[in-house]
């Protein structure tokens, strides 16, 4: 019988259209915003972890502070340098320790000015194997950097793959301008997701320090670290020579020594307090949809008085009635939250593109597990069931002759 | 105790009791004053008869009927329902008993405007779980029944008052009640109209021997019953 009373309280909805849309819109934003949120969340949150869990639990990195998400501004004229890898080297539990140049590169080709970023590879072959670890590096075509590479240059995937230059996309082989010096294409590096790693340029060290004319300075430090010692006590290590190289108290670095779990935590944070505040506005928008429902419901009781009246006169018990209300409360949550997801799908969708075309490359990803859509709609049945059940418990109990004198 | 029983009695039937009402009160109480829409009344139903309740305005004539019709219970008194006391019943039980024995014809029809004639006529059908197709089957012949084949799918709004009336007869009819109770059902209706619907009314009590309870105003539909009574202040008899 209950597909009956279903069906009576659509038909009940339906005459009402305006206002049954109208009662939805606080359940549409709550629910878009909860599916938008979790499937970005999702997203970012995997994104990340495979990120972080690259860079491995054995090696740590050193910045300068200010510079945690991105290469350090070339405005600073505090840069870290070749002394500081030297000093990085010398701390108690460092096994091994490269350092990488990370500047912004004018790139010229098809008579297209584009900027973005170079990074510089170590000629030791162990260092270069560290740096490549991190970064994950992976030939797809052509072949890597070479020590006594000097004007060769490995592209990122992106620029092979989309025409970036007027029309014209990279291949290997071809020579295009850093900087004013003409260099040869010969390899293309695969994406990885990394956005920072997608976009950038690969040259040798040496070639790259006479390009740019910075004989010294590094962007970045990594060690990789004894896994026998403690990572506290190891980090601790580090930031002692560090201070002692660069003249800092404790307390005063202009540096800092990154985990992978430390830099995975801060982004985390961030992670969470966007959580907070688009939690905060969902279940805001929660609440306001599910006092709408109960108003609108508490209306409908008063002016289907009547209605009540004939149905209990014809044989409709109490419980008929509350079920009939609840269900047609529970459809108003129900087809708010039909909405909210397709419009929260939208909105993850939309959040993901803006991403792609900000960094080039999907850091953030949205995700919709089968979960998430039919948690979403038994939630917003629920939840608009809740908020229909004192106006539903109250139709029940009308008295059908009172309700019949309407 | 004033009670005039017509010549015109046809079928000799058994003086079977299905409704009994003994000394009734009904006492609203508003503010300080109190009403007493029914003061001891008595009144005895007989299985297949035809009867007419009159009175003035303010009698207690529909309050009666709603005491009989198990929609409202009194303040005193004992009501029985084919032996059973329902002053002592739970909510649920009088539901079931509204639905499955008594079938209620309302002055203002009483229908439901969101629903065509034929749902209208399945809803009592619906609370008592009746399978769909039972259902629809059951209302379609209904409705043929009352002449309204040809509006199944129309809505009250749609239908002129005697078609609505009559959409109030099928659906009183959908669960073959014991009884049907009718309050002024000509009321909003022109006389040859009304007289439509207490032809259905009197073609029903005559070819399937249902009990029929009408409370009217009017002395020409009073005139289709088998047996009249009147109401007073509350009570049986008393001025006429
Ligand atoms: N819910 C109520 N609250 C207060 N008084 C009521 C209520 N229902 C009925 N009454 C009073 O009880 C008395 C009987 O009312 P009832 O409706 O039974 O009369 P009636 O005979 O059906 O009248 P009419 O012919 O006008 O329909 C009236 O005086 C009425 O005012
Ligand atoms: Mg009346």
């Amino acid at each position: 019988m209950l597909s009956e009373y279903f069906g009576l309280a659509l038909r009940s909805l339906r005459k009402r259209k305006l206002r049954s849309w109208l009662t939805m819109i606080g359940i549409f934003i709550g629910i878009a915003a909860v599916v938008s949120l979790i499937s970005l969340g999702q997203g970012m949150q995997k994104a990340i972890t495979e990120q972080f869990f690259q860079l491995g639990a054995d090696k740590v990195t050193v910045q300068l502070k200010g510079s945690r998400t991105g290469p350090p501004g070339s405005n600073t004229d505090f840069t870290l340098t070749t002394k500081d890898l030297d000093a990085l080297r010398r701390a108690n539990g460092v096994e091994l320790a490269a350092g990488r140049l990370i500047e912004q590169g004018r790139l010229e080709f098809n008579d297209v000015e584009r900027y973005t970023f170079v990074v510089s590879v170590p000629e030791e072959p162990e260092l270069k194997e560290l740096i490549d670890s991190i970064a994950q590096v992976k030939i797809i075509e052509g072949r890597g950097l070479k020590p006594g590479d000097q004007w060769k240059v490995l592209i990122p995937q992106s620029y092979r793959d989309t025409p970036k230059f007027g029309g014209k996309a990279l291949r290997v082989g071809d020579k295009l301008r850093i900087n004013d010096q003409t260099v040869d294409i010969v390899g293309v590096v695969k994406r990885t997701g990394n956005p920072f790693v997608d976009n950038a340029f690969q040259m040798m060290e040496p070639a790259m320090r006479e390009l740019f004319g910075l004989p010294e300075k590094y962007g970045g430090l990594v060690a990789q670290i004894n896994t026998n010692m403690d990572l506290q006590i190891v980090t601790e290590n580090i930031e002692k020579v560090l201070r002692k190289e660069r003249g800092f108290k404790k307390g005063e670095e202009d540096f800092e020594v990154l985990t992978a779990d430390e830099a995975f935590d801060s982004f985390r944070t961030i992670l969470n307090i966007v959580s907070a505040v688009l939690i905060g506005i969902a279940s805001i928008s929660l609440i306001v949809g599910g006092v709408g429902i109960t108003n609108t419901m508490f209306t409908a009781v008063l002016e289907r008085k009547r209605e009540i009246g004939i149905m209990k006169a014809i044989g409709a018990r109490n419980s008929d009635i509350v079920l009939l209300f609840l269900i047609e409360a529970g459809l108003l949550g129900l087809v708010g939250g039909l909405i909210g997801i397709g419009l929260g799908v939208g909105l993850g969708k939309l959040v993901e593109f803006a991403a792609y075309r900000a960094f080039g490359e999907s850091l953030i990803k949205a995700h919709f597990p089968p979960l998430l859509i039919v948690g979403s709609l038994a939630f917003s049945f629920v939840l608009g069931s809740l908020a229909g059940a004192l106006p539903a418990y109250r139709a029940g109990r009308l008295p059908p002759v009172e309700a019949l004198r309407e | 105790m004033k009670e005039r029983l017509k010549k015109r009695t046809p079928h000799s039937r058994t003086r079977d009791i299905i409704i009994r009402l003994e000394n009734v009160w009904k006492t609203y109480t508003m503010g300080k004053t109190k009403v007493h829409a029914l003061r001891g009344l008595d009144l005895t139903v007989y299985r297949g008869e035809f009867l007419s309740i009159m009175g003035p305005s303010g009698s207690g004539k529909s309050t009666a009927m709603n005491m009989i019709g198990c929609l409202d219970i009194p303040t005193k008194g004992t009501i029985t329902l084919e032996g059973k006391n329902i002053a002592q019943m739970s909510e649920s039980a009088l539901a079931q008993i509204r639905g499955r024995k008594i079938g209620f014809i309302f002055q203002k029809f009483n229908l439901i405007n969101t629903l065509t004639a034929k749902q209208n006529v399945t809803l009592p059908m619906i609370f008592q779980n009746i399978p769909r197709e039972q259902r629809e089957q059951r209302a379609a012949e209904l409705l043929a029944l009352v002449n309204l084949a040809d509006r199944m799918n129309h809505r009250p709004t749609e239908l002129s008052g005697g078609q609505q009336q009559r959409v109030a007869i099928a659906r009183a009819l959908a669960l073959e009640p014991t009884v049907i109770l009718a309050d002024e059902p000509t009321g909003n209706l022109d006389s040859s109209t009304g007289e439509t619907v207490m032809e259905f009314l009197e073609k029903l009590h005559r070819e399937k021997g249902t009990t029929i309870v009408l409370v009217t105003h009017d002395e020409h539909v009073a005139a289709h019953a088998d047996r009249i009574v009147s109401l007073n202040d509350g009570r049986i008899g008393g001025r006429t």
